[in-house]
């Protein structure tokens, strides 16, 4: 019956075509591309300037609070500069031991690139109810494009979007002083887009996994609400886990966040590339992947169609 | 291939349960024509449709479209057909073009197919001068014809058009009948519309299906219809109150007399003759006239005729008021 209106068979026909829709819709459009770009600059500086947890154990900060204990005798010279050293490398160890790095800032950062994959996914959820109201999601539902290519590639739309975003971070940390760690090499870099793009596709499929049927916009807001402060304080993103309360770092043990930032800070910033925990976290991050974005496609065949 | 390019058998939508939408409608489509629902809003017609073009699965009853079960081979119907929503679909960052290129996709053709295609189709709406330019700037009449051209680029056998001019204005809504009959001529398709505008199914649908709460009330060629009602229709009041249907009754000619708020709907062969004769009959009797209108029916007589009210808007949900409000606000944009 097919044979003369010239359509290919693949499964997958289409999955390009509604993906490069949804970038377009923000490359093309000059304001939002600016504001995506300007929103991690500003997190950047606002979060990861602001809280400066370095200043806290400064040298000079101890010393100050210690300027009324007089000694008898008095600290010569050397001792005096012994005691600087002291607190300097206190202030390095204490930084160490919690972060794992020395500098917070480039602890931070790294919580802001999961931070924006994060919001960046979160808003998958309302383009599916948007292409609902416009009708545009019955239009594709007639044509013989698959219902998981449907919901697939605003995942993948998402997911290209927030790479796109981290991608930006990563540079303007290094402009903001991001430190590398000693055994960091450019090639892991890849290793970050790779598990970025998994935590992104089970972001984005949980989301629209749970709008799917919603009609109104109201729904998927109120669900990016409840669920994403949460899912960003209950992992190691802008505080190691180590010094949680127990409860919480339960919480966090199971917490997808919580992995993604881990391997991209083992990858970027740790002094020493721990690469079994690097495992662990892209099999943990990817098993999530895989499970939520079968549930969305799952879902997605049983209710687009009413 | 059988002649009949759509066939429901007692299809019925009950939706929560409870509403009703469809109720049990029964209908065969024959190649070549055009045939529309015509009804009030919230009488069923786009949820009809929705369960032809197999976005909607029927609680009850089955439907076929070219043979194929719109249940079981939902894929195969979807290739064969083409849908023109009522809503403005296309996306407005999109240009023309690209936004029929989109379509293209979803049916898997070829790029160089669809491209040969979407100009030819361009060209056809009278878009071509316009194919570049983002979909924003469009008027509504443009965005119509665009969102044909989008439901074409399959070749569809069947096309299906869901309040096709909606919102337009009188010029550009004759302008986008025009566009329909042509697409009717040029590629011997066969189209199922849905309306409530009761001049778009006379001028356009060769065969109409009244459509009431979700039941199929009559159907037939708007001409058979009008002239089923059986001559013209008189419309009078008097000033007394009183009930005189018995006594215009009988004037000669009169077939049929209903009264309804107040004022008496009355069906007679030779109106114009008849007329004079009524109130003559009640000036008899002491009753004065105090108005007249004598209409030739149209197809507003009919329905009102088989429902036995004007047509007015069924309780909607919310959903479909909304969907409905923003089609005509960007129509006229």
């Amino acid at each position: 019956m097919t044979e003369n209106n010239g359509s290919s068979k693949s499964k997958l026909h289409g999955l390009w075509a509604l993906t490069n829709r949804e970038l377009k819709k923000w490359y093309k459009a000059p304001v939002i591309f600016t504001l995506s770009i300007i929103q991690p600059i500003l997190w950047m500086g606002l979060l990861g300037k602001a809280m400066n947890i370095n200043a806290i154990f400064s040298p000079d900060k101890i010393q100050q609070l210690m300027g009324g204990l007089v000694l008898t005798p008095p600290l010569t010279q050397t001792q005096s500069a012994q005691l600087g050293g002291f607190f300097q490398g206190l202030q390095t160890g204490i930084m160490q031991n919690t972060f794992h790095t020395s500098d917070y800032f480039s602890f931070m950062a790294v919580g802001m690139i999961a931070f924006t994959a994060l919001f960046t996914t979160a808003f998958s959820g309302m383009s599916v109810v948007w292409d609902r109201r416009l009708g545009f999601l019955n239009k594709a539902l007639s044509t013989p494009v698959s219902r998981g290519v449907i919901v697939f590639s605003k995942v993948l739309s998402a997911a290209l979007r927030s790479m796109f975003q981290a991608g930006i971070i990563i540079v303007i940390a290094i402009a903001f002083g991001l430190q590398f760690g000693a055994s960091f090499n450019p090639l892991y870099i890849l290793g970050v887009f790779g598990i970025l793009f998994l935590i992104c596709v089970g972001l984005s499929s949980m989301f629209i996994a749970i709008t799917i049927r919603s009609t109104r916009m109201e729904t998927p807001m109120a669900v990016m609400n409840l669920i994403t402060l949460p899912l960003m304080f209950a992992s190691n993103a802008f505080f190691p886990t180590s010094i949680m309360p127990s409860w919480l770092q339960t919480v966090a043990q199971f917490n997808p966040m919580t992995y993604t930032t881990d391997a991209v800070r083992q990858l970027l910033i740790y002094s020493s590339t721990d690469f079994g925990s690097v495992a662990t976290d892209f099999a943990y991050v990817g098993l999530f992947a895989l499970v939520i974005a079968t549930i969305g496609i799952v879902l997605s065949w049983r209710f687009l169609n009413k | 291939m059988s002649e009949e390019i759509i066939k429901a058998e007692g299809l019925t939508k009950v939706f929560n349960g409870h509403l009703v939408a469809v109720d049990h409608v029964n209908f065969e489509i024959k190649k070549g024509e055009i045939y529309g629902f015509l009804g009030p809003n919230g009488a069923g017609k786009t949820t009809t449709i929705n369960m032809l073009i197999t976005i909607l699965k029927p609680t009850e009853g089955k439907a076929s479209v070219l043979g194929f079960d719109v249940l079981k081979q939902n894929n195969d119907v979807r290739n064969v057909i083409g849908v023109v929503p009522q809503e403005y679909t296309a996306d407005e960052d999109l240009t023309g073009i690209e936004n029929i290129l989109l379509c293209a996709d979803m049916y898997g053709i070829p790029r160089k197919v669809a491209k040969e295609r979407a100009l030819d189709l361009l060209k056809l709406v009278e878009l071509t001068d316009f194919k570049d330019k983002r979909v924003q700037t469009f008027s509504g009449g443009m965005r119509r014809r665009l969102e044909l051209a989008c439901g074409l680029i399959n070749r569809p056998k069947v096309l299906f058009l869901d309040e096709p001019t909606l919102g337009l204005d009188v010029q550009t809504r004759s302008a986008t009948w025009n566009y329909i009959r042509k697409l009717k001529q040029e590629y011997g398709m066969t189209l199922f519309m849905t309306t409530h505008y009761l001049e778009e199914a006379d001028s356009l649908c060769d065969r109409v299906a009244i459509i009431d709460h979700g039941k199929i009330v009559v159907v037939g060629t708007p001409e058979d219809l009008k002239h089923s009602l059986g001559g013209d229709i008189i419309t009078i009041g008097i000033k007394e109150d009183a009930d005189v249907s018995a006594l215009i009754s009988k004037v000669e000619n009169v077939k049929d007399v209903k009264k309804e708020n107040g004022t008496y709907r009355i069906k007679a062969e030779y109106g114009e003759v008849t007329a004079p004769f009524i109130i003559e009959t009640l000036r008899k009797k002491g009753y004065t006239v105090s108005k007249l209108s004598l209409t030739e029916p149209t197809l507003n007589e009919v329905y009102l005729e088989y429902t036995g009210k004007s047509m007015r808007d069924a309780e909607e949900s919310r959903e479909a008021m909304w969907t409905q409000r923003m089609t005509m606000r960007r129509a006229r944009q």
